[in-house]
């Protein structure tokens, strides 16, 4: 009977907590590229399960430093590439390890490897063979994510599934183009801020500051020509930093881009409150449209840039962008001119609606930022 | 005017200062980076080489990689792992287990160790129907196996097969010790609508058992404790809990369930020093971040965005594990009644506890749809469980109905 009590224990236990898993299972995480017949691709492992397989913890002090990992590049490579085989067209794709680096994930630090390599033949398919860690943890699972021609697919492999077979379809330049001028559409309409920094700045463009308060224009040319003025810097501005992002010569913390889209947005409505800047609201357009830019270009890399169509994929962004764009402002400059000299437009539509835009950044603007602890003292 | 406009000008600067600095800190660790230097520590494993733990397993993954098919330590390995998952609820260990027992992972009839072994392997992963049919198998074959009658019950009690589990116990009965056996059938009826009979049966079994394991002490006051609750004993479950708590082991179920106990009974201020150390487990930290919401703890946001990107890594992998503790975030965390409701739906059809029905219900009330949690009204109605919460719940679900 004693000897029966340990096992019960367990027993009863179990009656308490079945199959409750406490923590994460073991993933990896593998991200490919195929364009042509070039592959690359970035493979997330984790370091509890390197250690697991062929030891990486040498001094035995269960603790894993860069410089154990370092000492053991080589072998993880020679591991874990030996457990992924790609082929196409019934010919091998051989991939060898080009950099090494470290990444955190919500269960613990990961190895990260970046390999590339280059298919003998070129093929509508790819079949992806994976069996890491198979043999040493049939629960754990491989999560891949493939990229071809700017679509994405994801798949995951575990003992049952080992081999996978994910076929690379043609796109043509046309339904690429004309999918990223759509996306470029949506974005505009569902991107508040871009919206509501548009119409801070444009709210104005019916009224003119005489003698230190806001009057209703005479004419509709002037507020066209102030609105044409203001939407084309700000389209010059942001086609230019989206332009050099898109294309990795400049890249910024999307944290800090968020912030600072939101602080834009602010500072514009403010200007309508406060009066600072008047004359000039398209330079202003022009400089907060730089950092709109950045915006849009994070988006566009969410989507996944084609390398082999880049140029397309960025023109059809952009042109889809202002496009959307146009359409806000057409519906807006009618209304606002007819409404112009109104008590409605000039003191709930202008100021009642700044003070709300100025509001509702305002709290993107903390949300973004940290922490909500940052602004208030 | 002018102090004015200096003074929004220099807030203005100081926000975009404070969040260049902020945003630098956060870019730092949003990619794949190269650590500054070979001394920089990346991971903590959970055991040191030397620990003797640690020696053991290697000892027997040594004596099994000479020989793959030596059953015996092949078992011992799997035992050992599947400990430490339940001591840690570290999945891989289950993994790792398995992986110990492939040479007889496929036969179709397995030695009875390693049949028995499988299926407690298998309910882990909630494949029941897998493990229920290994256990039959054993159970043909040795019908005192006691083991296997055990886990039988476990399994028919999570899929609220009560007359099944009923005969499971008495088989458990003629072969097994008092408590284990009592236990086992106090847990059936408590759940059933017995609470008073099982409390009294359970707590009189205890004060008869000596030398009773730290683990099943801290198993016997949790149950005596959600009995009180059903029994509608506030003070007296609570001084289970408590109980249980000072008993000189780490049990994250019994930490689980006197969390939930310390928020129905509005006191979330005092689940936050219980689950501190906790933030590895998904199951603690879900009632972690929920104490802090109501709070209005300064973690809380951290907390949920930790939970988010864990049930988001799960859900990349396929897993449906925590579809309860998910339905619960999706509740009470995040607000998202409809997803909530579809996961504790979905929950139901694996899993059928009471806490299962209670997320299922709650969720219904919060959606309004009491035809979305007809499965745990008729479960409450034919289980007759007494919980208090459980059975409000169901009312306020039935009012709506009319």
């Amino acid at each position: 009977m004693k000897a029966a009590t340990g096992v019960l224990a367990a027993v009863l236990l179990a009656l308490f907590a079945t199959g409750a898993f406490a923590h994460k299972p073991s993933d990896s995480y593998l991200a490919i590229s195929v364009e042509g017949t070039d592959v690359r691709g970035q493979w997330d492992i984790a370091l509890r399960d390197l250690d697991f397989a062929i030891g990486v913890d040498d001094n035995g002090d269960g603790n894993i430093t860069w410089g154990e990992v370092k000492a053991h590049q080589a072998e993880i490579a020679a591991y874990a590439l030996a457990r992924l085989k790609l082929r196409s067209g019934g010919a091998d794709c051989p991939v060898h390890a080009i950099a090494f680096l470290a990444d955190d994930h919500s269960d613990g630090a990961y190895s990260v490897m970046r390999f590339e390599g280059t298919c003998k033949v070129e093929a509508d398919a790819i079949e992806i063979s994976y069996s890491l860690f198979a043999d040493l943890d049939p629960q754990h699972k491989g999560l891949l994510r493939l990229e071809h021609g700017g679509g994405t697919r994801t798949g995951i492999f575990s003992p049952e599934r080992a081999t996978q077979s994910f076929e690379l379809e043609k796109i043509s330049a046309f339904t690429q183009f004309f999918d990223y001028a759509r996306e470029g559409v949506w974005h505009i309409w569902i991107g508040f801020d871009h919206i509501l920094f548009l119409l801070s700045l444009l709210l104005p463009a019916v009224l003119a500051l005489g003698g230190g308060r806001w009057q209703a224009v005479e004419h509709f040319a002037p507020a066209f020509w102030d609105v044409f003025k203001i939407v084309t810097s700000f389209t010059v501005a942001h086609s230019i930093t989206l332009s050099l992002a898109a294309l990795g010569v400049i890249s910024l913390p999307s944290r800090l881009v968020e912030s600072a889209i939101a602080a834009s947005v602010v500072l514009a409505a403010l200007n309508n409150i406060l009066p600072l800047v008047h004359g000039r609201r398209w330079m202003v357009a022009f400089f907060f449209g730089l950092i709109h830019g950045f915006g849009f270009a994070s988006v566009l890399r969410d989507l996944g840039l084609p390398q082999n169509a880049l140029l397309i994929a960025l023109v059809g962004f952009n042109l889809g962008v202002e496009g959307g764009q146009l359409a806000i402002v057409s519906a807006f400059l009618p209304i606002a001119y007819w409404l112009r000299a109104t008590w409605f437009y000039r003191r709930l539509v202008f100021i009642g609606g700044s003070i709300a835009i100025v509001a509702v950044a305002g709290t993107w603007l903390v949300e973004r930022a940290f922490n909500m602890k940052i602004i208030t003292p | 005017m002018s102090t004015t406009r200096t003074y929004i000008i220099g807030t203005a600067t100081e926000a975009l200062l404070v969040l260049v600095l902020a945003s630098l800190a956060i870019a730092a660790h949003a990619a794949p980076y190269v650590p500054k230097d070979d001394s920089v520590v990346l991971e903590h494993l959970p055991t040191r080489a030397s620990d003797p733990v640690a020696r053991e397993l290697r000892q027997l993954r040594n004596e099994l990689a000479a020989n793959p098919r030596n059953r015996g330590a092949a078992i011992r390995l799997a035992e050992r792992y599947f400990a430490l998952a339940n001591a840690d609820g570290d999945p891989r260990y289950i993994g790792y287990a398995e992986a110990a027992l492939r040479p007889w992972w496929d036969l179709s009839a397995p030695p009875l160790d390693a049949l028995v072994m499988r299926a407690i392997l298998k309910q882990y992963s909630h494949d029941f129907p897998g493990a229920m049919k290994d256990l039959e198998a054993a159970t043909r074959e040795d019908p005192e196996n006691a083991r296997a009658w055990s886990w039988r019950a476990a399994i028919d009690m999570v899929q609220a097969n009560y007359d099944r589990a009923r005969k499971d116990c008495l088989a458990l009965n003629d072969i097994e010790s008092d408590l284990y056996s009592v236990g086992c059938l106090a847990y059936l009826d408590g759940t059933t609508g017995k609470a008073a009979v099982a409390y009294r049966a359970l707590s009189e079994a205890f004060a008869r058992s000596s030398e009773v394991p730290p683990e099943v002490k801290v198993w016997v006051l949790t149950r005596l404790a959600e009995m009180s609750q059903r029994m509608g004993n506030v003070k007296q479950a609570e001084e289970h809990f408590r109980a249980a708590y000072f008993e000189p082991i780490n049990d994250q179920f019994l930490l689980g369930a006197y969390s939930d106990f310390l928020l129905d009974q509005g006191r979330p201020d005092e689940v936050i020093p219980l689950l501190a150390d906790w933030f590895k487990s998904d199951i603690l930290l879900l009632r972690l971040a929920i104490a802090e919401r109501i709070l209005k703890a300064p973690k809380a946001a951290e907390h949920i965005e930790a939970l988010r990107s864990r049930f988001e890594a799960a859900a990349l992998r396929g897993d449906k594990l925590h579809q309860q503790e998910e339905a619960r975030f999706n509740l009470y965390l995040l607000g998202n009644k409809e997803k909530a409701l579809a996961l504790a739906q979905e929950n139901w059809r694996l899993q059928r506890e009471p806490r299962d029905a209670r997320i299922l219900l709650e969720a219904a009330l919060a959606m309004k749809d009491p035809a979305a949690a007809q499965d745990a009204l008729d479960w409450l109605e034919r289980s007759g469980n007494e919980d208090p919460l459980i059975r409000q719940t169901a009312q306020k679900l039935m009012a709506l109905k009319r």
